[in-house]
């Protein structure tokens, strides 16, 4: 199974170790991913933007990018949706002279594209990614992931198998955060009017972490709570799941605050040796 | 078609950020909203998820490709239609717009030489601006509902098309709202005493009802195969005034026709519990006209108003399967903070913002920023999909308007965006051009911010970053991007023992 990496512009530009974060994972687990460097975006922001002119040339580019691989990994359901069931619409509606080729390799590139959860459940069948992270976790069903794509619990199974994770349980948490791409600037009152429900919600869930499998809207809630002057962090799915134990065996830290601290950068976790740490 | 006066835009209105503006400094409206919004999501999640597996499901499919193969056929059913109506002793009208609607009901009212009627109003009604209309020739309509009468007047959208008084406060007809909301055995069980307005309102109507020549009833559907109207009802006053009065109207969208009576079982189950209820307190269904019983006349106006549009569209077609359930709106965070006003149409929340920009012509040529404006009023969550009891894409929708409006330039420039986006699809289209992008966007971190975050940015000087940090604060550019660190390092296989293969969360530089 040759396994190809899709960045996102977004992860690649501004959430660097999400990425870095999947690929440490999947070594873990016994796969190497390529990382096509021809690769840039996805569209999703053009298309969704009403912008098409500019979304096919980059859905071809997606799809001449990827079609040699037999798998699609991608940790932003966003871009994943995006792929899946944008791009052979895309491909439907253009005409010119290159669209029936577009259009045979969109409709066998889309069905390949998985976001990461997906691909670690449905693809490669586990649950247990051997992960360790001693923290109180709530996880956003970002309306991608979970309406668009339908990832349901997948999520939530690999977040129970982590160990010395506690889950919070998110009040409301099947509602819009209110990011929405370029909503979140052509409406940004409204915007920030959903994601302050949103940051109250993750407040009052008492969760250290908020998780989910889009960087953008973690990017938008997370930017509501640093405003706040809110300690609770924002983490992609893939971070927490790549995150090891400090050495084996550990299953917990043996105290709050040391958890806490290990997940401040002011005053980092006591010095402890780095074993166990596998590629 | 072209001289048409089309779904008229409320005078006034500012595009919907203006207006979102406004609503959200409403606070205890937005208090309101949000209750009540809550009360119908539970009790339609609870009506809908009490039924047998798939049952729902296949309602669904059915509704939606019932609604499907009538737009396919239009014209036929719309004549079977005309045809019973008319053999039943009943008298179709048909009217392009609104303007025609109105002429015609005013027609009919002079006819008896009521100086007043009374209506029941839909959605319909409403897009028309019936009471306006009926107010210029001179003649007081009487809305049998409280809550619709205490938020008829003026030409003020309505927040709410099933609640239309939740803007209005406890002591005012929402508080009989809230005691039926009660009854339907929701948690508001403040109690609330009917006031002074409720009391003179429920007076006068019944005198009026009892003595009025003509009503305008709403109805949801009409069933071409025998020329019966049906009308799916919380409140009485339909019932009534479908009965007492000389001569009876109805108004109804050419899309509201369904061609058998099998086919209104269908939506005589979607739409009940599409509301939060099991079935409709008041069905009344009624058929031309019946010699010494009920009205002497009856009246079925068919309005066009942009519809024939709408239907020449292939994606935004799907917007006329809607029953008018409401469903979508409660459901819609958009909708749950800012209301129905901004909307700036009878048509409100979700399925406002797909239709009204079509019934104003998106399909066929430019529109003003207010309309334009409406279908970017979404973050393409998709709560609306999920209940449409017609199944309509409403994000699909949404998307294909933005491309009508940017694309085929239908909209009002939108110059900034434009521009960014033929930039960003200009770095995207060559990957070295995007490595170049965040090169720079590296450099400017060491200006904007070492803390890993960006506070605020003056709006004017930063565009979009100014917007953005208004009251977010923006992740910073990290020193590398992962393309970057996958080239340099082999994907971090010659990260060696000075790399960075942290267990911590998430490295903050």
């Amino acid at each position: 199974m040759r396994i190809a990496l899709f960045i996102t512009c977004f992860n690649d530009t501004l959430f660097p170790e999400t990425g870095k974060s999947v690929v440490r994972l999947l070594r873990r687990l016994g796969h190497e991913v390529a990382f096509p460097y021809a690769q840039t975006c996805c569209g999703r922001m053009h298309f969704d933007a009403g912008h098409r002119r500019e979304a096919l040339p980059l859905a071809r580019a997606f799809a001449s990018t990827f079609a040699p691989y037999d798998v699609v990994v991608t940790p932003s359901a966003s871009c994943a949706a995006m792929a899946r069931n944008r791009h052979p619409l895309l491909a439907r509606d253009a005409d010119d002279k290159r669209a029936d080729v577009h259009r045979a390799r969109a409709d066998a590139v889309a069905p390949r594209v998985f976001e990461f959860g997906e691909f670690l459940v449905d693809v490669l069948g586990v649950e247990d990614v051997g992960a360790f992270f001693p923290h109180t976790v709530a996880y956003q069903p970002t309306c991608h992931s979970a309406r668009v794509l339908g990832v349901g619990d997948r999520p939530l199974r690999l977040l129970r198998k982590v160990r010395g994770l506690r889950l919070a349980e998110l009040p409301h948490a099947d509602e819009c955060c209110g990011f929405g791409g370029t909503f979140a600037l052509d409406n940004a009152e409204t915007s920030t009017a959903m994601g302050a429900d949103k940051a109250a919600a993750v407040t009052a869930s008492g969760a250290q972490v908020l998780c989910a499998a889009d960087n953008s809207c973690l990017a938008h809630i997370g930017g509501l709570l640093s405003r706040q002057g809110s300690r609770v962090r924002t983490m992609h799915l893939a971070d927490i799941l790549a995150a090891t134990a400090p050495f084996p065996g550990l299953t917990a830290y043996p105290s709050d605050d040391l958890a806490r601290a290990s997940l401040d950068p002011v005053h980092p976790a006591p010095a402890h040796p780095r074993a166990g740490a596998a590629g | 078609m072209t001289t048409a006066r089309r779904e008229p835009a409320f005078l006034g209105m500012p595009p919907f950020p203006k207006a979102a503006h406004d609503a959200l400094a409403d606070t205890a409206m937005g208090d309101n909203l949000r209750e009540e919004t809550r009360a119908f999501r539970s009790r339609r999640a609870e009506v809908v998820d009490e039924l047998p597996p798939f049952v729902w499901e296949k309602l669904r499919l059915a509704g939606a490709a019932i609604k499907d193969g009538v737009l396919a056929q239009l014209p036929r059913h719309l004549d079977a239609l005309e045809a019973s109506v008319t053999a039943a002793g009943g008298t179709v009208h048909w009217a392009r717009d609104a303007d025609e609607a109105n002429a015609v009901i005013v027609g009919i009212a002079r006819e008896h030489a009521a100086a007043q009627v009374v209506t029941t109003a839909s959605t319909t009604t409403r897009e028309i601006g019936l009471t306006e209309a009926l107010a210029k020739a001179g003649i007081r309509a009487w809305e049998t509902d409280p809550a619709q009468s205490a938020t008829q007047s003026g030409r003020q959208p309505r927040a709410h098309t099933v609640v239309p008084a939740v803007r209005r406060h406890r002591t005012g007809p929402r508080g009989r709202l809230a005691r039926k909301t009660a009854a339907a055995g929701a948690s508001d069980t403040r109690p609330v005493r009917p006031t002074g307005t409720e009391k003179a309102t429920r007076r006068d109507l019944r005198d009026v009802i009892a003595h009025v020549k003509v009503a305008v009833a709403r109805a949801d559907f009409a069933i071409a195969e025998t020329g019966t109207v049906c009308a799916a009802e919380s409140a009485a006053g339909g019932r009534l005034c479908s009965a007492l009065p000389d001569a009876l109207v109805t108004v109804l969208g050419i899309e509201q026709v369904i061609p058998t009576w099998r086919d209104a079982e269908v939506f005589l189950q979607l739409l009940p519990r599409s509301t939060g209820e099991r079935m409709a307190a008041y069905t009344s269904m009624w058929t031309g006209v019946t010699s010494g019983d009920g009205p002497r006349s009856f009246h079925l106006v068919l309005l066009d108003n942009g519809r024939s549009d709408v239907l020449a569209d292939p994606v935004g077609r799907q917007a006329l399967r809607c029953i008018g359930c409401s469903a979508c709106l409660p459901v819609c965070p958009v909708y749950e903070r800012v209301g129905g006003q901004p909307y700036g149409s009878a048509h409100t929340g979700p399925i406002g913002a797909i239709l009204t920009p079509q019934l104003r012509g998106l399909n066929r040529h430019s529109v003003d920023p207010q309309t334009a404006s409406l279908p970017y009023a979404s973050t393409l969550c998709g709560a609306c999909v999920d209940v449409c009891p017609v199944r309509i894409d409403i994000p699909g929708v949404l998307t294909h308007q933005r491309a009508q409006l940017t694309d085929l330039g239908r909209g009002p420039a939108r110059r900034g965006e434009k521009a960014a986006m033929k930039a960003a699809g200009w770095g995207f289209a060559e990957p070295w051009r995007l490595g170049l992008a965040q090169h720079a966007a590296a450099l400017g971190r060491r200006v904007v911010g070492r803390s890993g975050r960006i506070g605020r940015v003056p709006r004017l000087l930063a565009g979009p970053l100014g917007a953005w940090t208004a009251d977010r604060d923006a992740p910073a550019p990290p020193p590398e991007s992962f393309r970057a660190w996958f080239k340099r390092t082999n994907g971090g296989l010659d990260e060696g023992a000075s790399g960075d293969q942290s267990e911590s969360p998430r490295e903050e530089s």
